[in-house]
């Protein structure tokens, strides 16, 4: 990946956030911190990995993704959004009445959207089920799951992932936003999860840890994982909750609260500078 | 007389050589929900989750996301009670092509008792928008129904009661369609609006009722949701009242929703017959069904007290 590529990435992330910010505004409601944590493998997911159309949503031998956390729905919207699927003007419709963008994500109102999720540890199941078909009808397209550490704490997810396992589906690639933060605190006070990749790797899943919002590490990260051959793999992403904006990040108050009117302005100035920075250091790059 | 799950395991069968489209999946059960024959023919299309039903609700959602028409096996308790919200979030939400198939329902399981004896199935069903519903009565209807969940492109719950069934169809090819109730007797005095394993016994009831002078009708109501509504108001203007019977709790099955639909369109004196707001027992199957007022009895009782009333 060139420095060049890096840029367009990263750039593109700090839309993606800018996106999520202005959406949850309007909707005066939504999750922010764990949108602004996955934002970046999303992009990451629908830039450089998967195989998708845009003019062809519903494309037979596509690669697919299941948003396990369905409450991060604003950060997938807005990549689908960036991307194509939709008018990015549509995304301050998110959770009004009757919207294609409902509060979680539904596979048969949104293009785009290839599982409908919200209720946790469900959406790990149904990836591990779309994989299982992709394998039975001989394709040879990919399912990609991202999942949130609270998550983890549904027992349904384990029984996902013995099933992943025993069914050896190396097409499914499991993702693990580690922000280590859920609503009532502290993933490690509130049900201590840990040691995450000791677990995975006991249910038979092949792990890799990395750093989720380092574009060269998702790289990394993604190409080991079309190696698997043997069985499913996991990725476990190390994120900050609320990234981008200074005073959500790390902060479980800001999991599902929407910015007030001078918080947002806030949030916009300094995504905006970030936004500036990027593309004056990409014209040094250049220059 | 017929185990409808056999019959239950033999559809399954037949309709797996038919389409390849059709997966199997079972949570540690597959010799009791008959789901082995399918397993034995078709072993790459047969998926044991282990003892996991929620999982298996969802994985069947990826499966028919994926094209496939996976049909899920296991007890009632355990499919329609453990995986209620998973039934409801993975596959009714988005109105996904899984059949849910229940056997053992109802009191019937007998020695089993409370714990597996599940009366709240159809309750549970019916709440979630979309989901179809059916309870077929005998061997031939079972097969039926499982070939018309085949063929109706969406979620459907399909429930066998455990004990073995008389044959109430003399052609196994009678029209069968899902949504479309049947009338088994004529009458004029009262309606036995009844399904599953209680149709047999509505029948005989309807026997003695004559013997007393008492004209009953009995309907086969299998598909609980969508009521069929033109048989209820054909009822409604034939008889002078309605008794309804189920192997499951009063609250929330086939006699809430033929009395909500009376109460609201032809109000007339009713009475339900089914499990009352209590858990069941182990004991023989015949002895619980007794017990607990499900008897050809209880119905006959029941009429002749709502007729003098």
């Amino acid at each position: 990946m060139t420095t060049a590529e890096i840029y367009e990435l990263k750039l593109l992330a700090c839309k993606v956030r800018t996106d999520i910010l202005n959406s949850i505004h309007t909707a005066a409601s939504g999750h922010i911190g764990g949108s602004m944590s996955a934002a970046d493998v999303l992009v990451w997911l629908y830039y450089r990995q998967m195989n998708v159309d845009p003019s062809d949503p519903g494309m037979a031998d596509r690669d697919r993704f299941v948003l396990s956390k369905g409450h991060a729905a604003p950060a997938l919207y807005a990549v689908l959004a960036e991307r194509g699927f939709f008018p990015v003007e549509e995304l301050s419709t998110l959770r009004k009445l009757h919207s294609r963008l409902q509060g979680h994500p539904n596979m048969n109102l949104t293009p785009g959207i290839d599982m409908t999720t919200g209720s946790l540890g469900q959406g790990i199941s149904a990836a591990a089920g779309l994989a299982l078909s992709l394998k039975l009808t001989g394709k040879s397209s990919r399912v990609y799951a991202l999942l949130g550490d609270g998550e983890l704490q549904e027992g349904q997810v384990w029984e996902a992932f013995m099933f992943a396992s025993h069914h050896k589906l190396s097409n499914l690639c499991i993702l693990i936003d580690r922000n280590r933060l859920q609503i009532d605190g502290q993933t490690k006070d509130v049900m201590n999860i840990s040691p995450v990749e000791k677990k995975l790797e006991s249910f038979g899943l092949s792990v890799q840890r990395i750093d989720g919002h380092s574009f060269p590490e998702l790289e990394k990260g993604f190409s080991w994982a079309e190696t698997a051959e043997n069985g499913p793999c996991a990725i476990v992403l190390d994120t900050v909750k609320g990234k981008g904006v200074s005073f959500m990040e790390n902060n479980a108050g800001w999991h599902g609260k929407a910015p007030n009117d001078e918080e947002h302005a806030l949030a916009l100035l300094e995504l905006e500078e970030q936004m500036r920075i990027l593309k004056e250091e990409h014209y040094d790059s250049i220059a | 007389m017929t185990a409808l799950r056999d019959s239950f395991g033999q559809a399954l069968l037949a309709l797996g050589a038919e389409h390849p489209d059709v997966v199997v999946l079972n949570a540690d059960l597959a010799s009791a929900t008959k789901t082995s024959l399918f397993a034995k023919q078709f072993p790459e299309r047969h998926f044991n989750c282990g003892i996991a039903e929620e999982n298996m609700a969802s994985i069947a959602a990826g499966l028919a996301a994926g094209g496939l028409s996976p049909f899920i096996s296991g007890f009632a308790m355990f499919t329609a009670g453990r995986s209620f919200e998973q039934i409801r979030n993975n596959i009714g939400y988005p109105h996904l092509n899984v059949k849910i198939c229940a056997t053992h329902g109802g009191l019937s399981v007998g020695e089993d008792g409370a714990s597996h004896q599940c009366c709240e199935d159809f309750a549970l069903m019916r709440t979630i928008p979309g989901m179809t519903v059916v309870c077929p009565c005998d061997d031939a209807e079972a097969r039926a129904a499982v070939r018309a969940a085949y063929e109706l492109n969406g979620p459907v719950y399909l429930r066998f009661s455990r004990s073995s069934a008389p044959d109430m169809h003399s052609n196994p090819d009678f029209p069968f369609a899902i949504g479309k109730a049947e009338m088994l007797r004529n009458g004029y005095d009262v309606a036995l609006i009844a399904n599953g394993l209680m149709v047999s016994r509505a029948m005989e009831a309807a026997g003695m009722l004559a013997k007393q002078g008492i004209s009953a009708a009995v309907w086969n109501f299998a598909t609980i949701k969508p009521l069929d509504e033109d048989a209820l108001k054909e009822i409604s203007t034939t008889v002078r009242c309605i008794v309804t019977c189920e192997e499951h709790s009063i609250i929330g099955g086939l006699g809430e929703a033929v009395a909500a639909w009376i109460g609201e369109n032809h109000p007339m004196p009713l009475s339900r017959i089914g499990v009352a707001d209590v858990f069941g027992s182990s004991g023989k199957a015949e002895e619980v069904l007794s017990a607990y007022g499900l008897t050809s009895d209880h119905i006959s009782e029941a009429t002749a007290k709502l007729l003098h009333k």
